[in-house]
């Protein structure tokens, strides 16, 4: 038991190892940013299943950058950004867009492994584009993770308004002049980037945990449009940057911990909102009585 | 409401304002079929517009090429003394409704923002008179009470007074509704048109209506647009919906009753009855 237990946590020589993931630790802090800010147009466009679709195409092009030396980086960048866009632009209708998702999903899952299992280099590097890796992020990939990551918050922050307007109902914002397919493009070009960053971090299996977990959670509490954004970043960051510390010691992946934080989250934000929402109801109640 | 409060300016003795919306000659055909032609209609500040006519007679379309999305096959339509183009900051639009789902991340007064400045680029950034435009609208529209709710939790009727306050807090010079009435219980449909009737009196405004049924709003309406049979007519009430033109626009006799203030139409061929009166798809007020 003690066992299992220091397999999970460990913290000794915490300060010496602390140095060393000092760039996961920003890439995840960054990375939650972005992530919590995307999410809220995941949810709000009702895209948590193109999420997972686009990671396992970002895992099949992070394999192939491995097996083919081109860099992770690289491959999972053009694995997720034509997953975006294919759904972006085959399923513009929920029911095109679901099947689509289903049919991409086990051919990047399986297009992944095969060139995993062509990659003859080290087995470590295989298993943390699945679930995630710690000690990964080295200098100049940091400095690609920021950018990429700088890129998608800026990018979110200038199309807020009219993408939000597209999300809740499209026909009365184009009557407004407001272009829906150029924004959904954007929107899914900005997913298919945050989604490449997160398959590099927390691995393709559990990027949900980053793009939709924390959103879902803060929409639970809250539906004011500037506290959801803000709970939903303030959750992804604190899932990123507590898992990464929690993992720190334990020998097993980063993703278990980042996973259970969020879900922790999820699930207090729940509970929270359910009692809220019973308040005003029994109020309503007792004044109609 | 009754039909003294319906003003209407080409009646009045001073010059006519420019007109807010002039169609010339229109006609919209798809493939072989011709939805409607030669429709002519000058719409004026004030003016309360009704389009009538059988499922499939074209009147969405209608709205769609007053905004720009649907070209005419042709003719002309001038907004404000220029050609039509898409998304014209003073056209408001409330589609035909759609309740909004029940998880929709959107407060009710959010939804209303977005009609001020939703098509804009830049983070929303919190300021003082945009929240006091939007209190305002909130207050016209009867829903200060349900401002900080959901709107996927809120009613049909509630939700459809959302819809026009987001329409008009933009300040729009003509209002285009998509059958804003449908599906509404009789209190409902009530508040929503006496609201719709109120905003073409306040602001210097016109309104253009599609509705499957005239009742509701009879004593406001200034001009009937009936689009049926490939043809479009366009008159008032008076001029329009009576047995001698609907028979000939039909080919068919069509008696046209009135009866204790209220407008039946009989008759009318089984192709153009097809939704007249289409089961409500939302279920009403109350049944939520």
């Amino acid at each position: 038991m003690s066992d299992l237990w220091s397999q999970l946590f460990s913290f000794a020589n915490y300060g010496e190892l602390l140095v060393l993931v000092r760039n996961s630790i920003l890439a995840g802090a960054v990375l939650g940013l972005a992530g919590g800010l995307v999410g809220v147009f995941v949810m709000a466009r009702d895209l948590p299943f193109a999420v997972h679709a686009i990671s396992e195409l970002s895992f099949a092009g992070a394999a192939a950058g491995l097996l083919f030396g081109i860099g992770v980086v690289e491959g999972s960048l053009v694995g997720s950004l034509t997953a975006a866009l294919l759904i972006g632009i085959l399923g513009s209708r929920a029911r095109e867009r679901n099947s689509i998702i289903a049919v991409l999903m086990p051919f990047g899952l399986g297009l992944g492994i095969l060139c995993l299992s062509l990659y003859s280099g080290r087995v470590a590097n295989k298993f943390g584009l699945l679930t995630g890796q710690i000690v990964a992020v080295d200098n100049p990939k940091l400095v690609s993770l920021l950018i990429i990551c700088g890129i998608v918050i800026a990018g979110l922050l200038v199309v807020w308004r009219p993408l939000m307007f597209v999300s809740i109902d499209a026909q009365v914002a184009e009557a407004r002049g407001v272009r829906s397919v150029a924004l959904s493009m954007v929107f899914m070009i900005l997913l298919g980037l945050v989604t490449a960053v997160s398959v590099q971090i927390v691995g393709a299996l559990l990027v949900l945990s980053v793009l939709v977990t924390p959103a879902a959670a803060a929409l639970r509490v809250s539906a004011s449009p500037l506290l959801v954004p803000v709970l939903s970043t303030l959750f992804a960051v604190v899932a990123m940057v507590g898992g990464i510390m929690l993992a720190l010691g334990g020998s097993v992946p980063i993703s278990p911990y980042v996973t259970t934080i969020s879900f922790l989250i999820y699930l207090a934000c729940r509970a929270w909102g359910a009692l809220q929402n019973r308040k005003p109801r029994s109020a309503r109640v007792a004044a109609a009585a | 409401m009754t039909a003294a409060t319906s003003d209407r300016p080409q009646t009045c003795g001073i010059a006519p304002a420019p007109p807010i919306l002039s169609i010339r000659d229109a006609s919209l055909r798809f493939g072989s079929r011709t939805l409607w032609s030669q429709l002519n209609l000058t719409v004026r500040s004030g003016e309360f517009v009704a389009v009538l006519g059988p499922n499939g007679a074209g009147k969405t379309s209608l709205l769609r090429a007053i905004l720009g999305t649907q070209p005419l096959t042709a003719g002309s339509i001038e907004l404000l003394g220029a050609p039509v183009r898409r998304g014209h900051r003073l056209v408001g639009y409330v589609p035909q409704q759609r309740l909004a789902d029940r998880g929709t991340p959107l407060r009710a007064r959010d939804f209303v923002g977005l009609g001020l400045d939703g098509h804009r680029f830049g983070p929303p950034l919190p300021s003082r008179t945009r929240r006091q435009t939007i209190d305002q609208m909130l207050d016209t529209i009867d829903a200060t009470s349900f401002g900080t709710r959901r709107i996927g939790e809120l009613s049909g009727g509630e939700q459809q007074r959302l819809r026009v306050g987001q329409a008009l807090i933009g300040n729009p010079k003509l209002l285009l509704c998509d059958e804003p009435l449908i599906s509404l219980d009789l209190h409902q449909q009530r508040a929503v048109s006496t609201l719709i009737d109120a905003s073409r009196r306040t602001g210097d405004r016109a309104v253009v209506m599609i509705t499957h049924d005239i009742n509701p709003v009879l004593d406001v309406v200034d001009t009937v647009v009936y689009l049926a049979a490939g043809q479009a007519l366009t008159g008032t009430v008076d001029q329009v919906l009576t047995s001698a033109v609907l028979s000939e626009l039909y080919q068919t006799p069509v008696d046209v009753i009135r009866a204790r203030g209220r407008i039946l139409v009989v008759g009318l061929p089984d192709t153009a009855l097809e939704g007249h009166e289409a089961p409500p798809e939302n279920p009403p007020d109350g049944l939520r």
